[in-house]
């Protein structure tokens, strides 16, 4: 009988060069979470984080990061076994929407001096720390692909793409950290 | 590249994460169905293609996902403000209008930073 392994997008891909590392993030839990104001509460105590209220603005505690990508709008990214869906499933008498999309993102470390040069060769919003400070995120583009980009650190990002751009998406940043 | 201002995001953000969405302020209307042929056309494919000021809708569709509406010159492209969906067609000052005309004082930037006319930070 055939047997389903489970094969990360990025496997076994790495790059090193000086002032700049690229690397595939370890698999993680994912919700995209749409809810309105009157629901907050109680979604701030089941994942045990307050989301964040402001735009670009991101949260973490217990392992959990919550990402703004709108007004009503989270990206929740965990580490496998948190059982986000499970902790929401419990609520009742709110109204919101949590996908799981654990297996349609993957995500891409960067880290190094010339982090910043090599997204700006594909991403064209600001990155300067003053318009981009460690905890901001966003979603918008890298070349041609949608991303969601976050500043863990003063000289790394992490790059969330869907699965089936993982490849474009690394490639990209692998010819402008080359050139960076 | 035009920066715009999103009212959601409440930044100027760069062009390639926006989609442009057709003319704005045009309402359904009410009992589409028992409308004559004509009322129904100049609703559906009527615009106006002014040149000059426009109002637009517009969608942050690489940020933050929303349809929000601005007032822009079509001859030189520029911004003059961009207002959350749902609020009401802005009034422009007599300034607003000749700055955003060509050769007017703007710059693309500080325009797409107007909300109302005022800084947005
Ligand atoms: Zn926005």
């Amino acid at each position: 009988m055939a047997e389903a392994a489970r094969i990360h997008p990025l496997a076994g891909r790495r790059l090193a060069l000086p002032g700049l590392s690229l690397e595939p993030c370890p698999p993680a839990e994912r919700l995209s979470l749409r809810a309105g104001e009157d629901a907050l509460a109680a979604i701030d105590e089941a994942l045990g984080l307050a989301l964040p209220r402001r735009p670009m603005a991101s949260a973490t505690a217990g392992g959990l990061a919550a990402l703004w990508l709108g007004p009503d709008e989270w990206l929740i990214v965990a580490d496998e076994g948190a059982g986000l869906a499970g902790r929401l499933a419990a609520l009742t008498g709110i109204a919101f929407s949590a996908v799981d999309l654990s297996h349609r993102n993957t995500a891409i470390s960067i880290d190094g001096d010339k982090a910043v040069l090599a997204l700006a060769a594909g991403c064209p919003r600001d990155l300067s720390p003053a318009a981009f400070p460690v905890g901001a995120c966003s979603r918008t583009v890298l070349g041609k692909a949608e991303i969601v980009l976050a500043r863990e650190a003063p000289a790394r990002f992490r790059v969330e793409c869907w699965r089936s751009f993982a490849d474009y998406v690394w490639n990209y940043l692998v010819d402008a950290a080359k050139s960076a | 590249m035009l920066l715009i201002h999103c009212p959601y995001c409440e930044e100027a953000r760069p062009e390639l994460e926006f989609r442009h969405a057709g003319e704005a302020h045009i309402a359904r209307p009410a009992g589409i169905a028992e409308i004559s042929d004509e009322a129904f056309e100049a609703y559906f494919f009527i615009r106006d293609n002014t040149k000059g000021i426009v109002f637009e809708r517009w969608r942050h569709i690489h940020g933050c996902g929303r349809f929000f509406n601005a007032a822009r010159h079509s001859v030189s492209d520029r911004f003059v403000v961009t207002y959350r969906a749902g609020e009401p067609k802005p009034e422009l000052s007599g300034e607003q209008v000749a700055a955003a005309a060509p050769g007017g004082k703007a710059t693309p930037a500080n325009a797409a930073a107007g909300v109302n006319g005022k800084a947005a930070r």
